[in-house]
């Protein structure tokens, strides 16, 4: 693997090495050191065009635990220097010797941009609208071991519901979980789906009453607040007594049916109860995962021939 | 005196298709015939297996100048344009300052002058700075020799200001060509929405923003009795609008561009911004009912949309980086290469490159001109067969922002003649 980009970009049998090696990760991430040698020497740019808490902190932690030297490079959209453009900017931070760029913007497709210019891995964190493969990696990762199914999601029934439209986490999440075997529903009026849904592997609805008591898993995107002024829904109260998960849904559930949500969330409105009291939370782990997943790419990028051994 | 012969070649010109061998004297055609014979001191063009038509008229060529001569300037662009066979284009007025008054436009048709390379007709902006709140002074612009009024790169998007332009222009022998989109619909748009922009993530710019100008302003052309020209259309659903427009007997007539008749929107999976142009690149069903158009007449021309950028403002991300690409150079290799399995022969393919395009910008009196003695040598010569590919260091474009590179093309222009001087002789500018 060169990049680590999209989803269908890695393809099935990545995304399967990927979750494998996140298990190991995972078993380094509990010893009292965490901490492996695997990517010594090597030198991790988060380059971050677009503001982030869970996944910039995610990745820094994920480089620091294989040992990897890291540099972090934030630029808010407001300060862009207009002047510089992209590919001068990259240029500029590869000339320092850098051997992945951790990649966040707003534009979706940097990526690939970016790919053309640098001989770096590229390891997109999030572009645009477009993709965000850790966090489907991650997510994956989630329900394979709350649901012990290390082999694949056969059978399985995913609800995807609230703004897919804008959302590059639904984006990612429908490739993998649908290259992984679930069933994917998603669940949003047409003014949040992306403009053609045929040929995409979903089902599609806006009753989510009808849904919700039949599926293996809740996940619950985050509803833009800055979209509210676009005329995507007539507004939030609405919005969540459609697609909100309100206590009259949570006594829908299964019992084993997990709740998931990709943070940062908006309480009251796509998550209308305290996600604490929902049993079949596992927002929190999800969180946990992202570090083992991305120390999973990161070392299946740059760590050829090394080993996860403690430092000691 | 100076004389000057093209040899060998196949002349086309409205009345057809003949082999002849054309002698130009003092930039006139003094004779059209087989086998002429070269007099002494006479410059020779060799035309073998090559077409002699009328030269090129481009109705819509950004030169940039004056504002963004890093991008082109009106002789960069002129030379350009020799290079792909027009002795004639019409400037569009999206420049810095725009094109709204007599003098940005006799500037722009000064620099044309002195660079000698092409005709250069300025257009005129229908709106003062092109903000579509107030008009320009029409009738003198018109005047100065204005015959194409248009606010290209945004369409007029007051329908009361447009009415009001219709009927004022309508005694002035003047065009008012749109870009058709609708602005509120494509806010932050990037490329053709549809099933790519969907999986790609990438705000969707749809069809019906040009549809429903398309549909206002013929709609406004029948009100008014005034006379449109729809600028580079791109969607199989205005084909249709001004398909009826014109069975309607309404004075409409329509440009499409080489890209719109040869790419699609799925070229933009490897987010190139090479390939981001408004209007943008749309569906094979769109590309095949803008090829079919253009073989049955409902499109009159072809206009190449030439917009060159600098490198380092197409190496931004696709939703910062401007929308355009090249077309001068390639459009004849584009067009002959998309619309042959379109039914159009390389005759039809020279109307729409030339005569047809010479009579909306209304330049008919020198260029798209039959080929007989007497007329004015504004003359193309190329080889329709030749296959070649682009190679942007050779481009005459002071910028290279072709997304054509690695993709074949058939015709090339050898010669070009602007009022019987060549401007380009065996593929190379002469100046």
């Amino acid at each position: 693997m060169r990049h680590f980009r999209s989803i269908g970009e890695a393809g099935p049998e990545a995304v399967r090495r990927l979750l494998d090696l996140a298990d190991h990760m995972a078993e380094v991430n509990r010893r009292p050191n965490p901490k492996v040698p695997a990517l010594r020497g090597r030198t991790v740019c988060n380059v971050f065009f677009e503001d982030s808490t869970r996944t910039r902190l995610s990745f820094e932690t994920a480089a620091k635990r294989l040992s990897a030297d890291t540099m972090n490079f934030a630029v808010s959209s407001s300060s862009v220097n207009k002047g510089e453009s992209l590919r001068d900017t990259i240029e500029t931070i590869a000339a320092m010797g850098v051997d992945a760029f951790v990649i966040r913007h707003k534009s979706s497709g940097a990526p690939w941009q970016i790919g053309q210019w640098t001989n770096a891995a590229v390891v997109n964190a999030g572009d645009g609208w477009h993709a965000h493969p850790t966090q489907a990696l991650l997510d994956c990762f989630t329900i394979r071991n709350a649901f012990g199914r290390p082999d694949g999601f056969d059978g399985l029934k995913i609800a995807i519901i609230g703004d897919i439209k804008h959302s590059r986490v639904a984006r990612s999440d429908i490739e993998a979980f649908a290259m992984l075997g679930a069933d994917v529903t998603l669940v949003a009026p047409k003014t949040l789906l992306p403009p053609v849904t045929d040929g995409m592997p979903v089902t599609i609805t806006t009753d989510l009453d009808a849904v919700i008591g039949e599926v293996d898993v809740v996940y619950l995107l985050r509803m833009q607040m800055e979209r509210m002024t676009e005329a995507l829904v007539p507004n939030l109260y609405e919005y969540t007594t459609r697609f909100g998960l309100t206590p009259e849904r949570v006594t829908k559930l299964a019992e084993h049916t997990l709740i998931m949500h990709p943070g940062p969330m908006n309480r009251g409105v796509e998550v209308a109860v305290d996600p604490s009291e929902l049993p079949g939370s596992v927002i929190t782990q999800q969180v946990t995962n992202g570090i083992a997943v991305r120390m999973a790419v990161l070392f299946d990028l740059l760590g050829s021939g090394a080993n996860l051994e403690d430092e000691s | 005196m100076s004389e000057l012969l093209i040899t060998g070649g196949t002349v086309i010109d409205p009345a057809g298709e003949r082999r002849a061998d054309v002698r130009v004297v003092d930039g006139a055609i003094a004779e059209v015939g087989t086998d002429l014979e070269a007099g002494d001191g006479m410059q020779v063009l060799d035309a073998t297996g090559c077409v002699v038509s009328p030269g090129f008229v481009d109705l819509h060529t950004h030169l940039r100048e004056p504002g963004r001569e890093e991008a082109e300037t009106i002789e960069t662009g002129s030379r350009a344009a020799a290079k792909g066979g027009f002795t004639c284009v019409v400037a569009m007025p999206n420049t810095d300052p725009t094109q709204d008054c007599v003098s940005v436009v006799e500037f722009v048709r000064r620099q044309g002058v002195a660079a000698g390379l092409c005709d250069v007709r300025p257009s005129g902006s229908i709106t003062v700075g092109r903000e579509g709140a107030r008009l320009t002074p029409f009738a003198e612009l018109a005047a100065a020799g204005v015959r194409i009024f248009t606010d290209d790169g945004s369409g007029v998007q007051d329908p009361l200001l447009m009415r009001r332009a219709f009927e004022y222009a309508v005694d002035l022998d003047i065009v008012l060509a749109q870009h058709c989109e609708v602005a509120r619909l494509t806010e932050g748009a990037v490329m053709h929405e549809g099933r790519c922009c969907s999986s790609f993530g990438l705000p969707g710019w749809p069809s019906i923003a040009e549809e429903l100008m398309v549909h206002r302003d013929i709609e406004l052309a029948r009100l008014t009795g005034g006379r449109v020209h729809l600028l580079h259309l791109s969607t199989a659903g205005s084909v249709e609008l001004v398909r009826r427009a014109k069975a309607d007997g309404l004075s409409v007539t329509a440009e499409a561009t080489p890209h719109h008749i040869s790419l699609t929107d799925e070229l933009l999976a490897g987010y190139s911004t090479l390939y981001k142009v408004n209007p943008p690149l749309r569906t094979m069903a769109d590309v095949e009912a803008v090829r079919a158009g253009l073989a049955d007449g409902t499109i009159d021309a072809i206009a190449t949309d030439h917009a060159p950028h600098a490198a380092e403002t197409k190496e931004q991300p696709l939703d910062q980086a401007p929308p355009g690409m090249l077309g001068l150079e390639t459009a004849l290799g584009v067009s002959l290469a998309s619309l042959e399995g379109a039914g159009m022969t390389v005759v039809d393919v020279v109307a729409a490159l030339s005569w047809k395009p010479a009579a909306i910008a209304g330049v008919d009196d020198r260029h798209g001109r039959p080929i007989a003695p007497g007329e004015p040598a504004n003359l193309t010569i190329f080889d329709p067969t030749e296959a070649w590919e682009v190679v942007p260091a050779t481009l005459a474009s002071k910028s290279k922002n072709t997304p054509y590179v690695g993709i074949p093309l058939t015709g090339k222009v050898k010669h070009t003649v602007l009022d019987g001087t060549p401007t380009v002789i065996d593929e190379t500018p002469t100046a």
